[in-house]
């Protein structure tokens, strides 16, 4: 591979964003975009456990045999997630409580096993750690885009600071009550997509 | 690269499993007295929150400490001298799962679907000019996926309620998952558990509580799109609030507070 690391680092965000272009990772896109903390954190998470499995998986790339290879992929990003949320439970309880089952189900976003299986079994452990890393900024590139709108529109509000007050409590915004189902990410997410393949055609599909 | 020896597979997969569980064993012992202290905060926290004593900004531990935790023999309603059980160490749920300190509930007694009961609970006082003023209880009952997990605080005359705060439960987030939401808490504030004859009249109901008294007092609106929640909720409320669960010490509250005005 001729790319730098620097390379390695940005196009996931956006020449080769793994929801945006590889679509992966789209079910907990809508799960904790209501509010941007609880994506932030999410993304947090993902980043860290996408980057150590990476990691870790490159590093035994050559013991492991590939005929077991996806469980044994599996078994590690397993222990990562629950690396994490161990430790989100013992630092940060709140956030954890707000996040539940969302942080076990890191084990089954596609990120990781995608980034796992088509990265990191066929590179050397740096530029796979590197390459999660910046795989987990894409992700929460989106997140965080997807519930900036989704928190300011449906909920008023941004990292749970009030921005615009809501009629409910006495100001004049009125809520978009779609945005706060998740169901919306839908929508944002398509809209990102569009966006992101307009500014590159190269990522459009050929016909 | 798996051509050389058949047996390769069993080794890596081996050797990989056992590291992994490893770690993940040493991150759960090493961090667990960090989350039980965290849990313990959150209960605490939710007591204040039923009690209505929760401020922003002040340390839980500050606010917490005027709060007097007893323990109670649910079926005699006696206070349980702490010598006999310490009640800053006392597991609850635990103690439901022991014989020597807690029963199976018949499928008759079982309303709320606890399959077993312990025999003392945990309560928390609340004292204003040494008379009780608050008393925060913690119930716990089935709902549709999970044991829901409250506390209720109910003020000195032991039928109106000052505040709920649910703190656990696996319900649906959105639906049923709305047990946690505080304004749908704080509908719960002055509503009276016992009707005529000390029966639990408190209800849970199907969409929106009654207008006019008497039923207005007891009603509390259920959560639109969670009927199974709503039911739990409801039962709950009357298994805690009934011969099996508090009330045995409410009547011995009473009675001495009858005792010490004559």
């Amino acid at each position: 591979m001729a790319e730098t690391k620097t390379e390695l680092l940005s196009r996931s965000i956006f020449k080769r964003n793994p929801i945006a272009l590889l679509v992966l990772g789209i079910c907990s896109a809508l799960a904790v975009t209501g509010q941007m903390t609880s994506a932030l954190v999410m993304s947090i998470c993902v980043t860290l456990v996408v980057a150590f499995s990476s990691l870790t998986i490159s590093i035994v790339r050559h013991h492991i045999p590939s005929t077991v290879r996806i469980g044994l992929q599996i078994i590690v990003i397993a222990t990562m997630v629950i690396l994490v949320d161990q430790v989100l439970k013992a630092f940060y309880f709140d956030l954890s409580k707000q996040l539940s089952i969302y942080v076990g189900l890191i084990i089954t976003n596609c990120i990781v096993m995608g980034r796992a299986e088509g990265f990191a079994m066929s590179n050397p452990p740096i530029p796979s750690f590197i390459d999660g890393i910046g795989n987990g900024l894409g992700y929460g590139f989106v997140l965080l885009s997807v519930s900036f709108v989704r928190e300011l529109f449906g909920s008023g509000s941004l990292f749970g600071v009030e921005v615009l007050p809501l009629t409910t409590n006495g100001g004049w915004y009125i809520r978009n009550g779609m945005l706060i189902l998740p169901a919306s990410a839908f929508f944002l997410i398509a809209l990102l997509i569009w966006l992101l393949r307009s500014i590159d055609p190269s990522q459009q599909e050929k016909n | 690269m798996a051509e050389e020896n058949p047996a390769k597979p069993f080794y890596s997969v081996l050797i990989l499993a056992f590291v992994c569980s490893a770690l993940v064993a040493g991150a759960a012992v090493g961090l667990r007295p960090l989350q039980e202290a965290n849990r313990q905060l959150d209960k605490k926290k939710h007591i204040l929150y039923a009690a209505g004593l929760f401020q922003e900004g002040k340390s839980i531990e500050e606010m917490f400490a005027p709060i007097e935790t007893k323990i109670v023999e649910l079926a005699s309603g006696e206070f349980v001298p702490e010598t006999t059980v310490s009640p800053n160490s006392y597991n609850q749920l635990k103690a439901a799962l022991s014989n020597s300190t807690g029963r199976s509930l018949t499928s008759e007694e079982d309303i709320a679907k606890l399959r077993r009961l312990e025999k003392y609970s945990l309560v928390y006082l609340v004292r204003e000019n040494e008379r009780v003023s608050q008393i925060i209880l913690p119930v716990r009952g089935k709902g549709l996926w999970s044991t829901m997990f409250a506390y209720v605080a109910l003020d000195g005359d032991l039928t109106t309620i000052r505040g709920v705060s649910f703190y656990e439960h696996g319900e649906t987030p959105g639906l049923g998952g709305e047990v946690e939401n505080k304004r749908w808490q704080d509908g719960w504030r002055g509503k009276k558990i016992y009707g005529d004859g000390g029966k639990v009249a408190l209800q849970v109901v199907k969409g929106k509580g009654a207008n006019i008294e008497p039923q207005k007092s007891h009603q509390i609106d259920g959560l639109s799109g969670a009927t199974l929640t709503t039911k739990g909720v409801d039962s709950l409320m009357e298994f805690w609030f009934g011969d099996h669960g508090f009330k045995p010490f409410f009547a011995r509250l009473k009675e001495t507070k009858e005792k010490t005005n004559g």
